[in-house]
């Protein structure tokens, strides 16, 4: 009962820090910005961890955040195989397959008025409906092992690429376009030094969104068939063994995982699209 | 007119690539079947045929290119094969049969609805939260946001298992991974929306004397309405798609999920895909659903 209490009052002091950080006449700085969230954090990981100790909550319901945490260390060659597995074979290259053969199917409809307007509607109809569900079929297609979790990635992330890519393609204005005409740029001229540049922004945009498409995409395909490794694979089979630390664990690596990818994306879309307005605040 | 034309004619180029398609996919096995029912099939067993180019074998043996259209348990199958299993099953079957689909398309439309409904009503809450209270968005908004690069779908079949263990079955398990995934986009989103009145419309209301309350139902909230419905359609989507997942792993015994998965143990590929069209035809019918009450809501704001 002492530790519930514990937890009351860490809630309630760790509230009170963050409002007067936040109210308080720092709140501005970044470093009280980036405080603010961390402290948040670490208020929930300790009112957790108090409380499944507190109560006694079986380990088959919530695990407590150190058991958590003493399962990852343990099992780091396992988590590191099943990330390899599924993030960097999966994962990674459908994403690159997919998202570059989107861009390049984007490139060539984008010359015919006719294709983009057929393309774009059935494109966007496509993006939003549930893909997930191809995986049973590909898995039947390309095996049991990586490639079919790829597969599966490039049919995810192809749509929303497509259509993001096609729509910056027309970002150019008018104005600018002649422009280049005016220089008596050729069309690929005008398509490396204007429109492609122009195009930048929505390009990242797709790409940002396929990074968490592309780790579903390979997590959820194993849950229909996979080698005794994988991300999907060892949270399915921990679930059924009511290993929930381990299950845990690997979501861990999958939260890790999915803010790494989509960081990195993001500080390459910095560097690349450093002149846009959203990029300079 | 000119863009309905340009959709049905891709639509008509991707049905007759599918039919092509088909051939290299099911060569092997309608090659199989003739040669067991004692046709002249080139090569003449399976073993030579191994690993040779379908598309050689396809030309080689033209007599059985239309029956891969036509096959039992084919590796893809054909879209009338698709199309009359999916009017079978839904048209032809009563909708309380086990086999019918609009039985369990309605098993897993009830738990979508009934986590959006959870999701939405959550995020809402949390995003007037957010806009109205320091602490909470700089502590809280960040996470939100970091959440949506999380591959959170992974949690499903632990929250299935841990709900299950304290008692909990049935619609609800499912419900909380559809209100969970569209839970986040639905933050995001309404706490835009929420921030969209720019200054001047503040000021205007700081100048009519306006409380807080009535700044957020009369400027904030109708403001919001763009961004909402933006986001409601994210989240239905990813709302389905949780509910689709959530009956993988306890091998669910209805639903489409269950389907897709029945489907895939037992190597019925067209109740696979016509279990895949279902859900495409939900999702699409759900977000343009969406799209209707937005424009008649929009129209009726004045906004567009």
């Amino acid at each position: 009962m002492m530790l519930v209490v514990f937890a009351l009052a860490l809630w309630l002091l760790g509230w009170w820090v963050n409002a007067r950080l936040a109210g308080g006449p720092h709140a501005g700085l970044r470093a009280v910005q980036l405080l603010v969230p961390v402290m948040f954090g670490l208020t929930v990981i300790g009112v957790w961890e108090l409380l499944v100790r507190g109560l006694q909550v079986p380990l088959v319901i919530l695990p407590a955040p150190s058991g958590i945490a003493v399962r990852f260390a343990d099992s780091l060659p396992i988590l590191w195989a099943d990330f390899v597995q599924t993030i960097l074979k999966g994962a990674l290259s459908g994403y690159l397959i997919g998202c570059g053969a989107a861009f390049l199917t984007a490139i060539a409809i984008d010359r015919s008025d006719f294709l983009r307007m057929g393309l774009l509607p059935v494109g966007n109809f496509v993006a939003a409906l549930p893909i997930v569900g191809t995986a049973p079929i590909l898995v039947m297609w390309f095996g049991f092992d990586w490639q079919s979790k790829a597969a599966v990635v490039v049919v995810m992330v192809f749509f929303p690429m497509l259509v993001n890519t096609v729509a910056g393609l027309r970002e150019a204005t008018a104005m600018q376009r002649d422009l280049m005409e005016t220089y008596a740029a050729s069309y690929w001229q005008s398509f490396f030094k204007l429109r492609l540049p122009a195009a930048m922004p929505f390009v990242f945009n797709g790409l940002k969104i396929s990074t968490t498409l592309a780790l579903i995409g390979a997590i959820v395909a194993e849950f229909f068939g996979s080698p005794t490794v994988g991300m999907g694979f060892r949270i399915s089979t921990s679930v059924g063994q009511l290993a929930l630390d381990m299950v845990w664990a690997e979501i861990v690596v999958a939260a890790l995982a999915g803010t790494a990818f989509y960081g990195l994306v993001a500080v390459i879309e910095k560097a690349v699209t450093f002149w846009h307005p959203s990029q300079r605040g | 007119m000119k863009s309905i034309l340009a959709v049905l004619s891709v639509v008509a180029a991707i049905v007759v690539l599918w039919y092509a398609a088909c051939i290299p996919m099911n060569i092997q096995g309608v090659l199989t079947e003739a040669e067991r029912a004692g046709a002249e099939v080139i090569p003449a067993t399976a073993k030579d045929r191994r690993g040779l180019n379908e598309f050689g074998l396809a030309a080689r043996n033209s007599f059985a290119i239309p029956a891969t259209w036509s096959q039992d348990r084919p590796r893809l199958p054909a879209p009338h094969q698709v199309a009359a299993e999916l009017w079978e099953t839904t048209v032809g079957k009563k909708i309380t049969s086990k086999r019918s689909l609009v039985y369990h398309g309605w098993v897993t439309l009830s738990a979508t609805l009934l986590g959006f409904a959870i999701g939405t009503g959550l995020g809402i809450l949390l995003a007037v939260g957010i806009v109205h209270s320091r602490v909470m968005d700089m502590s809280v908004m960040p996470w939100a946001i970091v959440s949506q690069t999380i591959p959170i779908i992974a949690l499903a079949p632990m929250i299935i298992v841990v709900l299950y263990s304290v008692g909990v079955q049935g619609i609800i398990p499912k419900a909380v991974i559809s209100a969970y995934l569209s839970f986040f986009p639905v933050v995001v989103g309404m706490v835009k929306g929420l921030r969209s009145p720019d200054a001047m419309q503040l000021d205007l209301l700081q100048t009519y004397n306006a409380t807080r309350s009535q700044g957020f139902w009369k400027l904030r909230l109708p403001a919001s309405m763009p961004y909402l419905f933006a986001s409601l359609k994210i989240g239905i989507a990813a709302s389905l798609v949780g509910a689709i997942v959530g009956e993988l792993p306890t091998g669910a015994v209805a639903g489409l999920g269950a389907r897709l998965l029945a489907g895939s143990y037992y190597g019925q590929t067209v109740q696979i895909w016509s279990a895949l069209f279902a859900a495409a035809i939900l999702a699409a019918c759900l977000v343009g659903l969406l799209g209707l009450i937005e424009r008649g809501v929009l129209k009726r704001m004045g906004i567009v």
